[in-house]
């Protein structure tokens, strides 16, 4: 093999040029892939940790139908303290929940005693929340990183609207779940910056607070959200909390609660399913340019050779021998090209993470993108790339190895 | 006992509706280390009989037996196994790879057909690039050697193996008279030393004037038989 594989190097030298423009080509298609990959990638991933870590958490815990209409608030649809006790429950045996928090979700009249708006609000427990959605404080952009009893962290495009400003006093208007209104004084203690998907838009306030708004004497939540210690095992945790509550069912027979990933409550994994769709076609264009440089610079390679081709065999080669030949001409052509595409994506990656990528995204400002790629990701591009320059010469070298040596010795 | 031995040999080529009969009836048979050429004019069968007997072609008629083998009906794999076993060729255009150095091209048969190990396989190549007088040439590629150098070459690629045979096509088509003449000096010494037949197919004078058996090749027949110090019909 080893033979072989010096004789198809040295057949691969014999025009530089050539050579050099097939493995530049590939090169620069695995150049594009990888980083395409490592940019979109990192968009991914920062997106949905600024998803996940900022207000939804990577899985949350409703009363089924509750998702359904989750735009109405429904208070009729919250866990009432025995449902909460067995998700309780669930979530303590269930491995590898890292946090967890209890929400109640409301909508209501924000007044600043001049002016009336609709808000929609968060009642939580600042210490449960923030280890849940760690940089929910970090968007706090004016005011103390907390959320204190008898204060309001108010979304930055309300308090735009409304005029307020930390520290003033504002009032709360909201309907409870038997229909009576009811409205609280609270002190302005921050200002939050909206982020981009659904909830991105609330406002917050204490647990205890929402429960004085609402009249409720025991509590009744909206949702649980969940933070996992290993964001990898999502789809595993979530299968098996499901399982636990699977369990519990109404009068009807229809299960009581329901259990969504991250991937469920926000529209962005649509557009995260698109950057894995446009993933796949790079990839499939990249085949596409290695399939037709390779198998055109092959069917050249054998078409030269067809003299020499008919000597070897004439002189006893046999013809597995000659379709090897040519498979590692096309084979060390792919190596050559995936090596120097590895090694010119890394001093890419490292020039655009020198020079600092910068994105909007919604109202998101500067977002600084850090593209990496996995380890995993250069692997599957070598590896198709290398296998894709073997099947391509596959018809050229199986052409070669099928020649009648009388006939290819007789070639002008 | 005879090393090639052909009763009744026919060729036919159908070329579209055509029927071309390259060789009609040969029979003869030829002996081992013997120095043979089949002369005759362009179109007279001698490449055709040469592609016989060096199974890279088949007889559409007869039995033809190279080391009591018939090799009228192998298949692709089986011909090219027996080619490498026992068969050399000499080439008039030289077929040297050009990718390869000297020594590399003598070494290639060891290599890739007869797997020798490396130790023998060097003792052998070099024995023979001294013997032909390439040895100093070695790591030159072919088109850094003249073409006598060339198929100087081509003479040790083909005796490497050590076969019972080998089939020249025109070996000195290509050379000056001088180089010619070095060259068939070598190919005799090497069938003197190795006992290995040699066949050529020729018009070249040369060549003629110094085997031990002619062919002559008329239309794809036998028309005469002659041997050295003696003549005589077929």
């Amino acid at each position: 093999m080893f033979n072989t594989f010096k004789i198809a190097l040295r057949n691969l030298t014999r025009y530089k040029r050539r050579t050099f423009l097939t493995a530049s080509l590939i090169t620069v298609g695995v150049v594009f892939v990888l980083v395409f990959i490592a940019v979109t990638g990192s968009f991914k991933h920062m997106m949905i940790g600024q998803i996940t870590d900022s207000f939804v958490g990577h899985l949350q815990i409703h009363k089924k139908g509750y998702l359904a209409s989750i735009d109405n608030l429904p208070l009729t649809l919250n866990l009432n303290p025995k449902a909460l006790k067995k998700v309780e429950k669930a979530i303590n045996e269930t491995a590898g929940i890292e946090a967890w928090s209890k929400r109640i979700k409301f909508g209501g009249m924000f007044s600043n005693f001049v002016e009336t708006t609709n808000i929609r609000l968060n009642g939580v427990n600042p210490e449960d929340e923030i280890k849940t959605v760690p940089l929910l404080f970090s968007r706090i952009k004016e005011g103390d990183k907390t959320i204190r009893k008898g204060e309001i962290l108010v979304p930055e495009l309300i308090a735009k609207g409304m005029k307020v400003k930390v520290g003033d006093m504002v009032v709360v208007i909201a309907t409870n779940k038997d229909g009576s209104v009811n409205g609280k004084q609270f002190k302005i203690g921050g200002i939050v910056e909206s982020a981009t998907g659904p909830g991105g838009r609330d406002g917050y306030m204490h647990i205890k607070d929402a429960m004085d708004v609402l009249r409720m004497e025991k509590m009744a939540v909206s949702e649980i959200a969940l933070r996992l210690s290993d964001f990898s095992a999502l789809h595993d945790v979530h299968d098996k909390i499901k399982g636990s509550l699977s369990n519990e069912l109404n009068k009807a027979g229809k299960p009581v609660f329901e259990v969504h990933t991250w991937e469920k409550l926000s529209p962005f994994f649509n557009i995260a399913r698109m950057i894995d769709v446009m993933t796949f076609f790079i990839k499939i264009m990249l085949i596409a340019i290695v399939l037709v440089s390779i198998m055109n610079v092959m069917i050249m390679a054998v078409y030269e050779r067809i003299r020499e081709i008919g000597t070897i065999a004439a002189i006893g080669t046999m013809p597995g021998k000659i379709l090897s030949m040519f498979l590692l001409e096309g084979f060390c052509l792919g190596v050559f090209g995936v090596l120097t595409g590895v090694i010119l994506n890394s001093g890419v990656l490292y020039i655009l993470n020198m020079m600092g990528l910068t994105f909007d995204f919604g109202r998101q400002k500067g977002l600084i993108l850090s593209p990496t790629i996995d380890l995993s990701d250069v692997w599957v591009i070598s590896a198709i790339v290398i296998v894709v320059s073997v099947v391509a010469s596959l018809q050229p070298a199986y052409k070669a190895s099928k020649m009648e040596p009388i006939d290819a010795l007789r070639h002008v | 006992m005879s090393l090639v031995t052909a009763k009744d040999v026919s060729k036919t080529y159908l070329t579209g509706d055509i029927k071309i009969e390259a060789l009609k009836g040969l029979s003869f048979e030829i002996e081992p280390a013997s120095f043979v050429s089949f002369v005759g004019p362009s179109g007279s069968g001698k490449t055709t009989i040469l592609n016989l007997i060096g199974c890279l072609d088949k007889p559409t008629g007869g039995i033809l037996k190279v080391d009591d083998t018939d090799i009228s009906h192998l298949k692709r794999r089986a011909a090219a196994s027996f080619r490498g076993e026992n068969i050399g060729f000499i080439f008039q255009d030289f077929n040297l790879l050009p990718v390869l150095t000297v020594f590399e091209n003598v070494e290639y048969p060891l290599l890739m057909v007869q797997n020798v190990p490396s130790v023998e396989r060097k003792k052998r190549v070099m024995d023979l690039l001294d013997a032909v007088g390439m040895i100093e040439q070695k790591d030159k590629y072919p088109d850094q050697i003249s073409g006598g150098q060339k198929q100087r070459v081509a003479v040790a690629r083909a005796l490497v193996t050590e076969p019972k045979l080998i089939l020249a096509d025109e070996p000195t088509a290509n050379l000056d008279h001088k180089t010619a003449f070095m060259v068939i000096d070598i190919m005799r010494k090497m069938k003197d030393e190795s006992g290995t037949t040699f066949i050529f197919s020729t018009h070249d004078q040369k060549i003629v004037g110094e085997v031990e058996v002619i062919y002559v090749l008329e239309d794809g027949e036998l028309a005469d038989r002659q041997v050295k110090g003696d003549k005589g019909n077929v």
